[in-house]
């Protein structure tokens, strides 16, 4: 019973892993650019529903659209302001860039909200799901469904809408899409609000579980990156399946095993994976 | 006279203008975690350590500590102390480098730092090799004193003498209640300083004829803990004995409240538990938590000087002090008594004045016996307390004892608190 419970926990955790994941993997995807400032939109996620929390007493649950609609708005604007100028840049050039993002992200929070932890501590998620002697934290399983839900919205926007396909249009290849009279640059602001807007919802829906600090980012961007490359770059579905397989090998071999190893498999798979199928579970070769 | 004053004069104008200009201060580097998930921790520690450089270099003397409001250190002609504050990021690589950096560049005469002992491990390492003064307020690893170092100095006492009080205190509860533990669990980050306590722990179990029902180590800053809560889960322990920074402490707690984890008491070693910001986050899920301290607001009652110098940082801070504050504050006094006694800023007759130190428990804002260092640096005259969460105030629970309050035995459940 122990381990069934210990398997679901790693699923509503990886949940979690692949919402942040997918919109690293949706930026990367269509412009061929690593977001080191990616669990920067996380940590404003999660100030967003905090500061809506401390100052109107609204649930993080009840600003999630505006906190996604914020984000968007962050990472389109970042767009036009910045990754613009370095789309034809060196790629060493976006690192420091994107890199240089993160830390001016955390030093601006740390100055104006400084570095104290914070915490919703009263939204209407809490208790427990008990269910055939399992139990799980309200938060992670509402956190866990918001995931699948908003994963499940951006696949369906790529899918099956116009502008989801001229996105992957623009993806695939970016003058032939803007011969067939796309936008590129649209679709590129596109892409950084969507990518920006999937990080900030995992923030708000974490926000209720998880402390919230300048840096938080921190603990989740590893796992974005080795489910980007594990589910294969660009691949929203291969983001998706990657977090469930990888939060259930760090929460149940930490369990079986030894907890100090937790990052050791996660990353030992990782690397198999890699290595036997270079452009990851569900990329294209 | 004349020529004090417009030497002053002069050094005051130079101050305002360039203050790295002022050639008479005694620079002292403090390292602590400015940024990173300890940022919160670390300012505290910075504040409190200005403090106590403020209250020696002001003329105020309404606080009974030496040299405050002398206006300076008198034994170097009214010499003011100034800090240079570094970030270590909770790295020890960043520490090393910052260490270096503070002693090439900024020619501090001595180092106070650095909170994590990992950190002040590497950085003191550094001291050693430029024989420069390192003394260490808050750091409880106790390999730190054990490396034969000659510029290494410990004012705090060590996780030996912590986890001993532990059992002492387990050891009371069974002569004086009657309450007997059998099944003990140990959680610990993997760092210096959670391997070092959970060895402690260890053997200290096993000695007093606990059954260590499991040992888990966990990698420090993830996003999840539930692997190890359900390993705990598992083995079903009376006490846990937990080593935790502060994310980690917050993120424990709430995964044993989802999963329905409830030991018996949970003995916290320090660190997160006893940060201001743990409890304000936790409310009322963090009552009942017990924890070793080295300092509690209630020990006001038996030494006014603390609560007279928690009044001063609680007006200046809008918090009160806590064990780590406090021992950050205590280690700038500790440097400033040794240097005022040394009348010089090089670092061997530094070094020679900590050596000599005697500074009696009157000196203190701790409830310990003085500051004397042994030959390895470690101050022998330290002690511990343990404190329960009570009502959302650290309450002295240990010694048992005149001043101290009722232990609160079982954790109450999870629900309706």
């Amino acid at each position: 019973m122990l381990l069934l419970q210990t398997i679901l926990s790693g699923v509503l955790i990886g949940l979690v892993y692949a919402l942040v994941a997918v919109g690293l993997t949706l930026i990367f995807g269509v412009m061929d650019i690593v977001n080191f400032a990616h669990g920067e939109f996380l940590m404003l996620g999660m100030y967003s529903s905090f500061w809506g929390f401390a100052l109107w007493k609204l649930d993080p649950l009840f600003t999630l659209p505006f906190t996604a609609l914020l984000l968007f708005g962050v990472g389109a604007a970042l767009y036009r302001v910045v990754i613009r100028r370095i789309t034809d840049a060196p790629m060493l050039s976006q690192i420091f860039t994107t890199f240089g993002l993160m830390i001016l992200f955390r030093g601006l929070a740390q100055y104006f909200w400084s570095p104290d932890f914070r915490s919703i501590d009263q939204s209407v998620l809490t208790g427990k799901v008990a269910f055939a002697g399992l139990q799980f934290g309200l938060p992670q399983v509402v956190a866990a469904g918001g995931a699948v839900a908003t994963t499940g919205a951006v696949w369906w926007f790529l899918r099956f809408t116009r502008l989801g396909a001229a996105l992957e249009a623009t993806a695939a290849d970016k003058e032939a899409a803007a011969l067939m009279g796309i936008d590129a640059q649209k679709m590129f602001a596109l892409a950084w609000g969507l990518g920006a807007a999937c990080a900030g919802v995992a923030g708000a829906l974490l926000s209720t579980t998880f402390p919230i600090f300048p840096e938080v980012g921190a603990n989740f961007i590893l796992f974005a990156f080795v489910l980007v490359a594990l589910g294969g770059f660009g691949s929203v579905a291969g983001a998706f399946w990657a977090g469930i397989l990888i939060g259930v090998v760090e929460v149940v071999g930490g369990y079986l095993w030894d907890p100090a190893y937790k990052l050791v498999l996660v990353l030992s798979l990782y690397l198999l994976v890699v290595w036997l199928r270079p452009q990851g579970l569900m990329g294209k070769a | 006279m004349p020529v004090t004053f417009r030497a002053s004069l002069l050094a005051a104008i130079l101050g305002a203008a360039l203050p790295a200009a002022a050639a008479d201060d005694v620079v002292i580097g403090v390292m602590y975690p400015l940024t990173g998930s300890a940022a919160s921790t670390g300012l505290e520690l910075k504040n409190a350590a200005q403090l106590a450089a403020d209250l020696i270099n002001g003329t105020d003397k309404s606080l009974a500590l030496p040299l405050v409001g002398g206006g300076g250190l008198p034994g170097l002609k009214g010499a003011k102390l100034r800090l240079i504050f570094v970030d270590h990021q909770g790295s020890p690589q960043v520490g090393a480098t910052e260490a270096e950096r503070l002693i090439t560049q900024e020619k501090v005469a001595a180092i106070q730092g650095a909170y994590f002992s990992s950190v002040t491990q590497t950085a003191s390492q550094t001291a050693e090799r430029y024989g420069v003064p390192f003394l260490n307020a808050d750091s409880s690893s106790v390999g730190l004193t054990q490396r034969g170092f000659k510029w290494f100095f410990r004012t705090t006492p060590h996780d030996e003498l912590f986890v001993q009080n532990a059992f002492d205190f387990l050891r009371d509860l069974e002569k004086k209640k009657g309450i007997k533990v059998h099944r003990v669990a140990i959680l610990a980050e993997n760092t210096e300083f959670g391997t070092g306590a959970a060895r402690l722990q260890e053997k200290y179990a096993k000695e007093n004829g606990y059954e260590v029902v499991a040992k888990i180590l966990y990698p420090p800053k993830g996003t999840q803990l539930t692997s190890e809560v359900q390993k705990l889960k598992a083995a079903r322990p009376d006490v846990v004995f937990q080593s935790s920074y502060l994310a980690d402490a917050i993120l424990s707690m709430r995964t044993y409240k989802d999963l329905g984890f409830l030991p018996t008491a949970l003995l916290a070693n320090d660190a997160g538990f006893n940060d201001s910001e743990f409890l304000k986050t936790m409310g009322k899920d963090g009552n009942d938590v017990i924890s070793r301290e080295v300092w509690a607001l209630d020990l006001a009652a038996q030494k006014p000087v603390i609560g007279k110098a928690n009044d001063i940082y609680k007006a200046r801070h809008g918090v009160n002090f806590n064990g780590n504050s406090a021992r950050a504050f205590t280690g700038i006094f500790a440097l400033a008594d040794a240097i005022n006694r040394a009348g010089s800023t090089k670092p061997e007759a530094i070094r020679a004045a900590l050596k000599a130190t005697n500074m009696g428990a009157d000196q203190l804002i701790m409830p310990w016996g003085g500051i004397q260092f042994d030959e390895n640096g470690q101050n022998k005259k330290g002690a511990g307390i343990i404190v329960q969460v009570q009502d959302g105030k650290y309450v002295t629970v240990w010694p048992m004892g005149p001043g101290a309050k009722d232990v609160v035995w079982p954790l109450p459940a999870w629900e309706g608190r």
